[in-house]
């Protein structure tokens, strides 16, 4: 079974192909099936081969799908490499893509453009599968454009409203500077290792660089270049809450679950690397613990919901930096699983809520809804829940928690960072229990158009289930040590040893986050639900830092001053384009001589005859002087 | 009969020829640049008979009869066209017939 | 001696000819330049050619020539616009370039070996024998092009009169 690896991304590819070259002429219901069904068979095929590994108990299993060419050391071949860190991930995708896929047929039920939705979606998971499965750096490559472009078509999937496509293109160019610093970071890695493939380079790079060797830290800054971009972290963050422009499904599949964990996984699996460039390790965790605070902050004053999940989620993945940065990668990938989940329920509940009240996005028009639509209301809440990270009961918890534990005991943690995750937990559950309880609680003030059906109920309910058990699987020491997930990944990533003297601590620390998520929810209640004039008091009195925080912290005007405003100036300086007038010249120069030459065909009889004359007189004078 | 000298001949052939290249070139009326080129077809065949008269062979006036058929059958077929032109244009002007310029 | 008259008599009624408003008169006055070229040719020894001249060139082509322009039906209109077009200055440019061609000409003929023609004579016997002897091609394509005259002239001349539908006339008027 293991053998069927290549069918993996290849099904979706599949789908993706006829999708785009019979979409228009299928039914409704064939190209549901056809895209849907790609996927699901994808994670069938998943759970099969995944039993299979499980089973033989090897640690990797690779592939050769097709080799294209050699040249020279360059070897580009489609080579797919199973192990443990990929059998995560590409379980998360294809199962959590599935869902999303039957949701999508009935939230894009009446749009014209449905069966390229599904192809776009399709060639979409069939990039992020070829990413996280890729053997060498160059087929990862590939997947990572892929995905920027699939990115790029869903954002701007409506792309007869101006915005979708301004976003759309916001969303590509920026990740594209990224993508730049990971090419760069990929060359140098070849010409110092004269491979790409991921494994040779991993078991080479200890050997060739030491601890803190200048060309270890250049590569890794590069690849974390790359990593911020397609991630959403400082300082190319500013594209991911403008790609809310997307259709919800959209934004539940790239932009909570897969795509902007590229950079967790690029990160993750390069992890020798880092760990022999500290310098970048730390500013890994240093970027991760800044853009978890300055999105938490930006998220508690959005009032469109869809927004306020994205800055979330820019948070989150923040988080997910952190623990990069703290050498903790078990519990960095652990994170985006529940992240995954939680966040994937999140975004599919928002969209729900919107298509029922009829695209209606800003949050403090909406209310009352508890009653209105059951389902939506208790899967939304366990997902908050989740991510606030409520104690026990939910997956969060168990995940966030462990970061938390430790930036404050790893053997590289440091006070800012701990201090950067606990400030962080708290605004989390405050902004994430504010939009509850705006969206929720209090009166109706848009009635509901449209009861959603059970295909958007059903992935729901699902998502909602893995938020509360998806974290029984890994239980800190104070409850059992039931570390399941560090284990099943720990030959393959280095765990982090705790500093002196910290273990008993590790309660005191619990006690803290938990009181944090209680307290934040409480105050969120307090502000929001009863005594909601004190909110307004609060945002009139900080109107100025409300406004700072509510435009992303100005990166936005700061890139457009910085950046684009020089950019139109040098191009419209050069709309003539100068360095193309040398070519033109010589046309119009040329075409000058035509027209000179032009005129002297007059067409008048007296002036041929007259260069006939002309002629006669110059032919005898030349013979004439020839002969003497 | 006197003794010539041929350069008489052949300047007079040459002033003739060089008058109906001046008219030629200065009328716009296209009857009157007709009667020029028969002029200067006229100059050419006098020229031939010169060069004739001096090897004392039959060749200069064979040649003249030729010019005098083809200037026979010119005239005919240009005044066929100058018909045409004046039918078309109403007017004897050569300048008009400039459609083929630029 | 009598060449120097001819030839001085050719030369001014060419002179009139290239000077005159009047197509008629121009081309009386051409006649008397044939006349007057026909004379050299029996002077130089070429008889035959002289009643040819005066025959097919003054005889034929110049009565062709006044039968077009009294067909053309040209009235005093011509004789003015004759007058518009010709200027004093207008024969700067082809002068200049005709004295620079004469130059050359009679550079060429006078720097060659001075010959002396004796005029003897050339009879029509002798031509008639070169031409249906050496020449007999040239005498097949003068027959080819000669007919090729014949067939262009009537063609081109043929005037076809343009067929307007009813209706149209109607609405021209």
């Amino acid at each position: 079974m293991l053998n069927a690896l290549w069918l993996i991304p290849a099904l979706p590819f599949l789908g993706a192909f006829v999708l785009i070259l019979f979409g228009s002429r299928l039914s409704w219901k064939v190209a549901a099936m056809i895209g849907a069904g790609s996927v699901g068979l994808s994670a069938l095929i998943t759970v099969l081969v995944g039993i299979d590994f499980l089973s033989t108990g090897q640690t990797s299993f690779q592939y050769l799908a097709w080799r294209w060419f050699q040249v020279g050391d360059l070897d580009t071949s489609f080579s797919f490499y199973l192990d443990k860190l990929s059998l995560v991930f590409i379980f998360v995708i294809t199962f959590v893509g599935f869902l999303i896929h039957i949701y999508s047929i009935e939230f894009m039920e009446e749009d014209p453009g449905f069966s390229r939705f599904f192809a776009y979606l399709n060639l979409f998971v069939c990039s992020m599968l070829i990413l996280v499965l890729a053997e060498n750096l160059l087929l990862l490559y590939l997947g990572w454009e892929g995905v920027g472009l699939c990115s790029y078509l869903l954002i701007g999937f409506w792309y007869t409203e101006e915005k979708n496509g301004y976003a759309a293109r916001k969303a590509f160019i920026i990740t594209r500077v990224g993508d730049t610093a990971l090419a760069i970071g990929l060359f140098i890695l070849f010409t110092t290792f004269h491979t790409l493939s991921i494994q040779d380079i991993l078991s080479q790079a200890p050997q060739s660089w030491t601890v803190g060797t200048s060309m270890a830290v250049m590569v890794a800054f590069l690849l974390l270049g790359g990593a911020v971009g397609k991630s959403a972290q400082l300082p190319l963050q500013t594209w991911l809450p403008d790609a809310m422009a997307g259709p919800s499904p959209v934004s539940a599949l790239i932009h909570a679950a897969t795509m902007v964990t590229a950079g967790v996984y690029l990160i993750t699996r390069m992890h020798v690397i880092y760990e022999l460039a500290p310098l970048a390790q730390l500013w890994v965790g240093i970027i991760g613990s800044v853009t978890l605070l300055l999105a938490g902050f930006s998220a508690l004053t959005q009032f469109d919901l869809k927004r306020v999940l994205a800055y979330s989620t820019i948070s989150q993945i923040g988080y997910m930096f952190l623990a990069m940065g703290l050498g903790a990668w078990s519990s960095a990938i652990f994170h985006f699983m529940i992240h995954a989940f939680f966040k994937a329920l999140l975004f599919l509940a928002a969209g729900a809520i919107i298509m029922a009240l009829h695209h209606e996005h800003d949050m403090f028009r909406m209310g009352g809804l508890k009653k209105k639509l059951p389902v939506i209301y208790w899967t939304f809440l366990i997902g908050a829940a989740s991510l606030a990270a409520l104690p026990f009961v939910t997956a969060g918890f168990y995940s966030k928690d462990q970061i938390l534990w430790l930036a404050w005991a790893g053997e590289k943690a440091n006070v800012g960072f701990f201090l950067a995750a606990l400030v962080g937990a708290f605004v989390t559950a405050i902004y994430t229990f504010r939009m509850v309880f705006i969206t929720f609680f209090g009166e109706e003030k848009t009635h509901v158009s449209h009861v959603p059906g059970w295909r958007i109920n059903t992935p729901l309910i699902i998502l909602a289930i893995l938020s509360v058990i998806g974290g029984f699987i890994e239980l800190p020491h104070t409850l059992g040590h039931f570390a399941l997930f560090t284990d099943y990944l720990s030959p393959l990533l280095p765990s982090v040893s705790l500093r002196e003297g910290v273990e008993q601590s590790e309660w005191t620390i619990q006690i803290v986050a938990g009181l944090l998520s209680l307290g934040g929810v409480y105050i969120a209640y307090y502000v929001f639900v009863q005594n909601i004039p004190l909110s307004e008091e609060i945002k009139s009195s900080a109107y100025g830092v409300h406004q700072y925080w509510f435009y992303g912290w100005g990166f936005d005007s700061l890139y457009n001053t910085l950046l684009v405003r020089p950019f139109v100036y040098f191009s419209r300086l050069n709309k003539n384009d100068f360095i193309d007038k040398f070519y033109t010249m010589l046309v119009s120069i040329a075409e000058f001589f035509n027209s000179v030459f032009a005129k002297t065909q007059s067409g008048l009889l007296r002036w041929y005859l007259m260069g006939i004359v002309v002629g006669a007189i110059l032919i005898i004078t030349i013979s004439l002087f020839i002969q003497s | 009969m006197n003794k010539l000298p041929i350069e008489s001949g052949l300047i007079l052939a040459g002033i003739l020829f060089i008058l109906g290249l001046i008219s030629v070139m200065v009328r716009r009326n296209i009857i009157f640049m007709l009667i020029s080129v028969e002029i200067m077809l006229n100059a050419s065949g006098l020229a031939f008979i010169v060069a004739g008269s001096r090897w004392a062979q039959a060749d200069g006036q064979v040649m003249f009869i030729f010019i005098l058929t083809m200037a026979a059958a010119e005239v005919s077929v240009g005044l066929a066209l100058i018909l045409q032109i004046y039918h078309q244009l109403k007017t004897l002007d050569s300048d008009a017939a400039d459609k083929m310029n630029g | 001696m009598g060449f120097y008259i001819a030839s001085a008599i050719a030369i001014l009624a060419t002179i009139m000819v290239i000077t005159r408003y009047n197509m008629i008169h121009a081309l009386l006055y051409l006649v008397v330049s044939f006349l007057a070229v026909a004379v050299i040719f029996y002077m130089l020894g070429a008889p035959f050619m002289a009643a040819l001249e005066v025959i097919v060139y003054a005889g034929a082509i110049v009565v062709l020539i006044i039968f077009v322009i009294m067909m053309l039906n040209l009235k005093e209109e011509s004789v003015d616009q004759e007058r518009k077009w010709f200027s004093k200055n207008i024969w700067v440019g082809p002068g200049i370039l005709s004295a620079v061609l004469l130059g050359e000409l009679v550079y060429i003929i006078v720097t060659a070996d001075p010959v002396m023609l004796d005029n003897t004579l050339v009879d029509a016997k002798a031509v008639g024998l070169s031409l249906y002897g050496p020449y007999i091609i040239g005498v097949e394509l003068s027959g080819l092009l000669l007919m090729a005259g014949i067939v262009g002239a009537y063609h081109l001349g043929r005037q076809r009169r343009k067929v307007m539908h009813r209706f149209l006339e109607m609405t021209k008027e």
